[in-house]
């Protein structure tokens, strides 16, 4: 625990890669395997379900500290950060704990999942009480799920690699599903990623997925495009679909299904259970999982690429009732049934495809979804258009097919890993967000670096027309992310001075600030005020212009609905 | 009847007609001691302690109409017994006793707990209103002995030695940078300084304060080998200035109170942060306010509103004081920020 605590500071402390690098090969080389079994599970981004509730914390913490409530949470807002303010506030410990990091997450902090309040108020004060600040701190951060440190999962792998001597792309194509939840790190999982390169690399594998490549965004005019990517010939052209980007593997007569986070989601989607007849050992598809308008009524031509039907995926935020299920009942599949849409495919006949172009691979994924001939696997459709301005005339329909613009795929490109443009490059050419003007009405402190700076606000639109007597502002959405710093030391100031009441960490601020808020998604829902659910809200612009009488109404809102 | 009230021009003694620490000029000051926030120039009359006479001369000009009290000498203006009592933040830094028809009141001005080697030690002192800085009133501030911190700055001069760095060490001239100066292992490597500090180094020397020799930084050329065995102290200000260029590949370290915190450390973008500071942590502040056996409580800048809370929690009798202190750039931990 005291040398991941050690190997945390020392990453927090510095922005330079090369030293963090240098600092995580450090650790690797000294740490036992089952404890590095652990640390990069939670290095590239792994994170076990909560284990104690954030309430039974503080309430543990403000009872040890002999600390009113009030203080501690003064205290907090201070530190922008709770187990920072935990390890600050409680007695420091006397002893440190020289345990490793494996044994403090099997044997003392996983069991403590689901334990009662009472059991946690025995367990939880001694099990402090062996930590030094550092490590108490760290530990805090385990047991909420909050643990996150400047290091991209890219650069995990090339500390590895670094260490044992392997090829990066080796070690990343290892790495892949290392973070699902479903089974535990060990240190022979750990061995395995740093062992020796073998023959029979590929025939281990089970079900591993391989590392999904990542499109860039296009965002240049259109007339450009000519110049910039060259004929539309050269390019495969889909829609962006707004769902669960996916790999359906089939290996050994097992299928599993691979989300976008290298989760494993396989039990999540019981129906593409079909696949496992249907699809031949060995074979590896990319693509989206979507909700589909009515699968029965796909006809023949569906599985005919050179017509592709027209699309009829139904919104995210109903995918996204479905994944928030614990348990998926009859109705619910039956109301909200998913198909894969296919783009890729990463392997056939048990070889590995991914350094066959583009065309090559497309083609042979078209013949096997048209063998297949299920009703849960669909080719994405390929798009056609006589050049680049024929294409973005279609690319204007993206929202009212529900889909989030284009993809454009070099012919040529082969497949390769994260976001990576040595191998070919995908572009995505989304539509214009949609925009609204609306008020900053509450304003609530940041965390981390923004700790103590007042940068996370809500917003709020009229609930009638201007020229409406008595009308008021109606929170519909909140957004953290869009300004420059220098903007958001003025906001602060701002809020500070025109703050109105306090709600704990929230500030009530009198209506004087207007801006443009951009969303990907917007959708009716029952638990927000408004009535209105935006996806990805940001800010695009202040509005330093517009006064808030003429920001949007709830009006505005209904319109983009449709 | 209220020893001393806020006024526009500070705080004010009414019947001793004289201002402690006034932020704008007047007749007659009495000055707690010389930090910038406290110590204001265009005072008709000066009062300090006698231990910060050469810093407030330094500071303030040499000509000041200046009058000193050594600790615990007692003077009495206007029926008003005025005294000196150690307050442990630099040299010469004091808490002002005032004593009116048997009521007694302290000012306390900036003040640390515990005892430093370039000071004076806070010296608590009974009174019935005691008036209270706040700078670190929040529990999340306590402090580490120094000793410790001491050893941490030694390991990363060490350190950086070996791989052939300089150490460039950001503190505030006057105190904190003494302070270092007197704690740290000199047998390491060469020390230098910034112009800002050495002329402070001076006058803690003569005060008796036993400092290392150190040498002026501006006295070496970019590629000197002495440089990377070197710890170098400097103002925050000198931080990203072309003054830093000599060092070459440097290791850079801030020492303050405020460092305690990651988000002020991360903002700071330094190499390293030491929790070093010349104020009172929560716990000191608690215990420097029971020491002094005060019902009624004033506080002054910081976080005012937090320990009023607390201490009426308490049972005591407090309240918060607008002054115009802390705006000194040792005291606000991140002045573009929070401003």
């Amino acid at each position: 625990m005291k040398a991941f605590a050690r190997l945390y500071s020392e990453l927090d402390a510095t922005t330079s890669s090369n030293a963090k690098l240098a600092a995580m090969q450090a650790y690797f080389a000294e740490a036992a395997p089952q404890d590095a079994a652990w640390a990069v599970y939670f290095l590239s981004g792994g994170r076990p379900r909560q284990l104690v509730p954030v309430r039974v914390l503080r309430d543990m913490a403000v009872k040890i500290s002999g600390l009113s409530e009030w203080l501690f949470e003064e205290s907090y807002q201070a530190v922008g950060d709770l187990a920072e303010t935990i390890s600050l506030i409680l007695p420091e410990s006397p002893h440190s704990s020289d345990d490793g990091l494996a044994l403090w997450l099997e044997e003392k902090l996983l069991p403590l999942r689901g334990e009662t309040p009472e059991v946690l108020g025995e367990r939880l004060p001694a099990l402090w009480a062996q930590l030094d600040r550092a490590s108490l701190m760290l530990c805090i951060k385990l047991i909420t799920g909050s643990f996150r440190v400047g290091v991209s999962k890219l650069l995990v792998t090339r500390a590895l690699a670094a260490m044992a001597g392997l090829d990066s792309k080796r070690v990343a194509q290892r790495l892949v599903g290392y973070t699902d939840l479903s089974h535990r790190p060990t240190a022979e999982r750990y061995l395995q990623l740093i062992a020796p390169e073998s023959s029979d690399e590929h025939a281990q594998r089970g079900g591993q997925p391989y590392p999904f490549f990542l499109a860039h965004a296009l965002s240049a005019p259109v007339e450009q495009f000519e110049t910039l990517l060259g004929p539309v010939s050269d390019w495969q052209v889909e829609w962006k679909w707004d769902g669960i980007r996916a790999q359906v593997v089939k290996r050994e007569g097992r299928l599993w299904v691979w989300s976008r986070g290298e989760e494993l989601v396989t039990e999540r989607f019981p129906e593409l259970q079909a696949l496992l007849h249907s699809l031949p050992d060995g074979t590896v598809i990319d693509g989206e999982i979507v909700v589909w308008k009515d699968p029965s009524a796909i006809t023949e031509d569906a599985f005919d690429a050179q017509q592709p039907a027209p699309p009829s995926v139904q919104p995210f935020a109903l995918l996204q009732q479905r994944i928030g299920r614990k348990t998926l009942g009859k109705k619910i599949l039956e109301d909200v049934p998913v198909v894969v849409l296919g783009y890729d495919l990463l392997e056939w006949q048990g070889e590995d495809w991914r350094s066959r172009p583009q065309a090559e691979r497309r083609a042979r994924l078209e013949q096997l979804i048209s063998d297949c001939r299920s009703p849960v696997l669909l080719p994405s459709p390929v798009l056609e258009g006589q050049d680049w301005v024929d294409l973005a005339r279609q690319r204007e329909a993206s929202r009212s097919l529900g889909v989030e613009g284009m993809m454009l795929k070099a012919r040529d490109s082969l497949y390769g890993v994260g976001r990576t443009k040595d191998m070919g490059v995908w572009w995505k050419w989304k539509v214009e967000p949609f925009s609204v003007d609306a008020v900053l009405i509450y304003a609530q402190r940041g965390h981390g670096r923004r700790a103590s700076l007042y940068s996370d606000y809500t917003f709020a639109v009229w609930d009638g027309p201007p020229d409406s007597s008595e009308r008021n502002l109606v929170p519909f959405a909140k957004a953290y992310s869009g300004l420059t710093d220098e903007e958001m030391r003025k906001v602060d100031s701002i809020v500070r001075k025109t703050t109105v009441e306090k709600f704990g960490p929230v500030s009530s601020v009198k209506p004087t600030l207007v801006f443009e808020l951009g969303f990907e998604g917007i959708a009716l829902s029952k638990r927000h005020k408004s009535g209105i659910a935006v996806r990805f809200p940001r800010m695009l612009r202040w509005r330093q212009d517009k006064p808030v009488d003429e920001a949007d109404s709830l009006a505005t809102l209904q319109d983009l609905l449709g | 009847m209220d020893l001393v009230i806020a006024r526009p021009e500070g705080l004010y003694c009414p019947p001793g007609d004289f201002y402690i620490d006034p932020w704008r000029p007047v007749a007659r000051s009495v000055i707690t001691h010389a930090h910038g926030d406290h110590a204001r120039t265009g005072n008709q009359h000066y009062l300090a302690a006698a231990p910060g006479e050469g810093i407030l001369r330094s500071r303030l000009g040499s000509d000041i109409n200046l009058q000193t009290l050594a600790y615990g000498e007692r003077l009495k203006h206007q029926g008003v017994t005025l005294s000196f009592h150690p307050a442990g933040h630099v040299l010469g830094s004091a808490q002002v006793r005032l004593e009116y028809q048997g009521e007694v009141w302290v000012a306390s001005g900036d003040y640390k707990v515990e005892p430093d080697g370039t000071c004076a030690p806070f010296e608590p002192v009974r009174c019935h209103t005691f008036i209270t800085e706040s700078t670190f009133g929040l529990p999340i501030y306590r402090w580490q002995p120094q000793a410790e911190i001491f050893a941490e700055i030694n390991q990363w001069w060490r350190g950086n030695i070996e791989v052939g760095k300089a150490s460039v060490l950001f503190c505030y001239s006057f105190g904190k940078a003494q302070r270092i100066l007197h704690g740290i292992d000199p047998s390491l490597g060469p020390i230098l300084v910034h112009g800002a500090v050495e002329p402070l180094n001076r006058v803690y020397r003569k005060a008796g304060i036993a400092l290392p020799p150190t040498l002026y930084a501006g006295d070496f050329n970019k590629n000197d080998p002495l440089l990377r065995q070197a710890l170098i102290l400097a103002p925050p200000s000198a931080g990203g200035s072309t003054w830093m260029r000599r060092f070459g590949d440097y290791s850079d370290a801030f020492a303050s109170g405020w460092m305690r915190l990651r988000g002020t450390r991360r903002r700071r973008g330094v190499d390293r942060g030491f929790v070093l500071s010349d104020h009172a942590d929560w716990p000191g502040l608690l215990w420097a306010i029971e020491q002094t056996g005060a019902e009624r409580v004033m506080v002054t800048h910081g976080s005012v509103a937090v320990l009023v809370r607390h201490l009426r929690e308490q049972g005591l009798d407090a309240q918060g004081f607008s002054t115009e202190y802390g705006d000194d750039e040792e005291e606000s931990p991140m002045p573009e920020v929070t401003a």
